[in-house]
């Protein structure tokens, strides 16, 4: 079967930039090729297509997940801000909504869509309320699937695949709750989940190292896996970049979409009686270390992952239950196992 | 034991006055205008006691905000468990007691706490222990009141039950509407805003309101103030308007004393800015430490005993008497619960003491029976 390599994922260079007098295996260049500028021809490209990044935020009610969201893209692309009011009722079962946006950013476009998960945790009985949860992330495979195995494939699959899961922790400062604990051992093994501590401003900086502390130890003891995963480091420095990401992890953040002057410079914050908390000076919150790592870095990655190894496991697992690919829903395409 | 002495005085000097004018003042004077005084003198004495509960998710700064009110370190040597200890926890029922004493006045204070309330996955029915415990303590004292010794009942009932609401919801969620309406026919409640230093003032006021909406909505009884006394001074009802207008209170606790202003202030330190505790414009505990320490401490007993109580009561006897009704029984005029059946031992010793009496009483009778033939003779 041949290898699909959707056109925004970028293959590293396999040889050096710059030519080399004598490089391991590969052979000396008598003078510049221009190899190298394959690099700038695949971003021109991938900046006239547009990235996709599909983004979903998980945690009770009222932990400031759509404010983050929104201080996240610095633009109002949440839920919260199309139209959906505070006042709503709980609902009674896990939902899931979506909302996409086209941002743009230096010629660059990126279709972000927030996908939001009223209702988890809110219940009296939580059990199984990540249900819906996993049944969404596994449709979103199976509709990538089908485009994939049609014998008359777009050129560019839509890729509606959850890329990242931002799982709020309630800053209790005392341990995990169950409710956390089952999430993650249940989805981490579908999606990458980035761990935050919501409304970090209520945890002084002691006990946030405490909390932190706590939490990495629980997750570890329980064999739940957060992105960036240690099983999928590729090389040293990979490893070394992403220990200590993960040291620090989970991030304390705070959101805010309101500006007040400190300092002669207007910053995003939250004013109290006693003092302004500033959104991105990382003395105050994790908010900055979170957008850099997830965006400003590793937003590509995120992606590659999500599509080498979480649709891959899917996919096999989906193979190997049906000893080959059975049209499972009423599509009318033909859909031959192309093994 | 100052105010002893000083209430002593207080007495003496009312009745020395009385000595000092007219014999015809005497009459009009009777004096009892010091009974409060007596009262005051004789449970101070005796001492108070006072059991509140502490009901909340863990992590919401209660145990934090029980040693700020009282400034007592009561949890000196707990032990949080971590989340794999936890999956299989059921909600308990923890006392401590602790005896504080201030300027003479001595108050035996028991906290109530519930560990492990709101923790699990499935939370259903996790407020029965709660409402169990209470209507136990209601039990005891209801046998302790019928019994036969009466003289030295030990009050076990809980007098106020402070509910913490997390700040992170935007209201009240479902398991706190079902644990308050659970049990605010058994117990005051009273519904406070944990880890308020979490929120704005604006986000404080929005969820007050929200909140005091739902109780509305919802049917809720909350512990009420009582209405001032309409000879009480302006400033007082002022004072009584503003704190009832501030509930649910919105409170911070810290463990910590740091340095704020050039004082040494109980607070908590963030990069940003210092919280003080007992700073008004920071958070609303000291408006309730006086009003649960301070203003309303011995309303809350009241209460307890004339309402929740008696209700309990009532609905106990209302029981009892359709099952005698229906057992066909003949009803006992003085309802009381019925005796646990006492073994052999205590059997023989009260036919012992039974014939003991007898015996002494007929010794009684013939002596009066001399004396009165003396007397005729």
């Amino acid at each position: 079967m041949s290898e699909i390599v959707p056109p925004e994922v970028r293959p590293k260079p396999a040889v050096p930039a710059k030519p080399q007098g004598s490089s391991g295996g590969g052979s000396t260049l008598l003078g510049y090729v221009g190899i190298d500028t394959i690099i700038e021809q695949m971003r021109k490209k991938t900046m006239k297509t547009g990235f996709d990044f599909n983004v979903m935020v998980v945690g009770q009610s009222g932990l400031g997940k759509s404010t983050l969201v929104n201080t996240l893209f610095k633009s109002q692309v949440s839920r919260r801000s199309s139209g959906w009011s505070r006042d709503e009722k709980i609902p009674r079962t896990v939902e899931i909504k979506s909302v996409s946006h086209v941002i743009e950013e230096g010629g660059v476009k990126m279709k972000l869509t927030v996908i939001d998960t009223p209702g988890f945790g809110d219940q009296i009985n939580n059990e199984n309320c990540w249900e819906p949860i996993s049944k969404y992330i596994n449709e979103q495979y199976e509709k990538f699937l089908k485009e994939e195995v049609n014998i008359a494939r777009k050129k560019r699959i839509p890729d509606t695949r959850v890329h990242c899961c931002l799982y709020f922790i309630s800053p209790t400062g005392h341990s995990l709750r169950q409710l956390d604990i089952e999430f993650m051992k249940h989805l981490g093994r579908a999606v990458n989940i980035i761990p935050v501590i919501a409304k970090a401003d209520t945890l002084t900086p002691e006990e946030k190292t405490e909390f932190k502390q706590r939490v990495r130890k629980e997750l570890e003891v329980c064999g739940a896996e957060f992105y960036p995963q240690k099983e999928f480091d590729e090389d040293m420095e990979d490893k070394s970049d992403n220990d200590k990401i993960r040291e620090t992890m989970p991030f304390a953040v705070v959101g805010s979409d309101k500006e007040y002057q400190v300092n002669g410079k207007r910053v995003l914050g939250r004013k109290t009686a006693w003092g302004i908390v500033e959104v991105e000076n990382p003395n105050h919150c994790e908010f900055s270390l979170l957008r850099d790592f997830l965006i400003r870095s590793h937003l590509q990655d995120l992606k590659e992952v999500t599509h080498n190894i979480h649709y891959e496991t899917y996919r096999a697992k989906r193979l190997n239950d049906n000893g080959g690919l059975h049209p499972i829903s009423s599509s009318s395409d033909t859909q031959e196992s192309n093994l | 034991m100052d105010a002893i002495m000083l209430q002593e005085k207080l007495v003496e000097r009312l009745l020395c006055a009385r000595g000092r004018t007219t014999r015809q003042k005497d009459k009009q004077y009777v004096g009892f205008a010091t009974l409060p005084n007596q009262v005051h003198r004789k449970s101070v004495k005796k001492g108070f006691d006072f059991t509140l509960m502490v009901a909340g998710e863990s992590g919401l700064g209660k145990s934090t905000l029980v040693n700020s009110l009282f400034l007592t370190d009561l949890y000196k040597d707990r032990k949080l468990l971590n989340a794999e200890e936890r999956i299989n926890q059921t909600v308990e029922i923890t006392k401590h007691t602790v005896d504080i004493e201030e300027k003479g006045v001595k108050l035996k204070l028991t906290i109530v706490d519930t560990p492990g309330f709101g923790d699990a996955v499935n939370n259903n029915e996790c407020w029965k222990p709660i409402t169990d415990y209470i209507d136990q303590q209601f039990e005891q004292y209801f046998r302790d009141e019928s019994g036969l010794n009466r003289k030295n009942i030990l009050d076990n009932r809980v007098h106020c039950c402070l509910y913490f609401i997390p700040p992170f919801g935007h209201g009240l969620r479902p398991v706190d509407v079902e644990f308050m309406k659970a049990l605010h026919e058994k117990v005051n409640i009273i519904p406070l805003v944990a880890k308020a230093d979490c929120l704005t003032p604006n986000e404080i006021k929005k969820l007050k309101d929200r909140v005091r909406d739902e109780i509305e909505r919802f049917g809720i009884k909350v512990y009420q103030f009582p209405e001032c006394d309409s000879d009480e001074d302006e400033e007082f009802k002022q004072m009584d308007k503003e704190l009832k207008e501030c509930t649910p209170f919105a409170v911070i606790g810290s463990n910590t004393v740091v340095e704020a202003r050039g004082q040494r202030v109980r607070g908590r330190l963030y990069p940003w800015g210092i919280v003080e505790v007992e700073n008004q414009s920071h958070c609303d505990f000291v408006k309730l430490r006086n009003m649960l320490i301070r203003s309303h401490m011995h309303d809350l007993k009241d209460v307890t005993c004339d309402v929740h109580y008696e209700n309990y009561r009532a609905h106990c006897i209302q029981e009892m008497t359709s099952k005698l009704a229906q057992d066909n029984r003949i009803d006992s005029p003085i309802p009381i619960l019925p005796l646990p059946t006492p073994d052999a031992e205590t059997e023989r010793l009260i036919k012992m003491k039974d014939e003991e009496l007898k015996r002494m009483q007929e010794m009684l009778e013939k002596m009066q029976q001399q004396m009165h033939e003396k007397d005729t003779c």
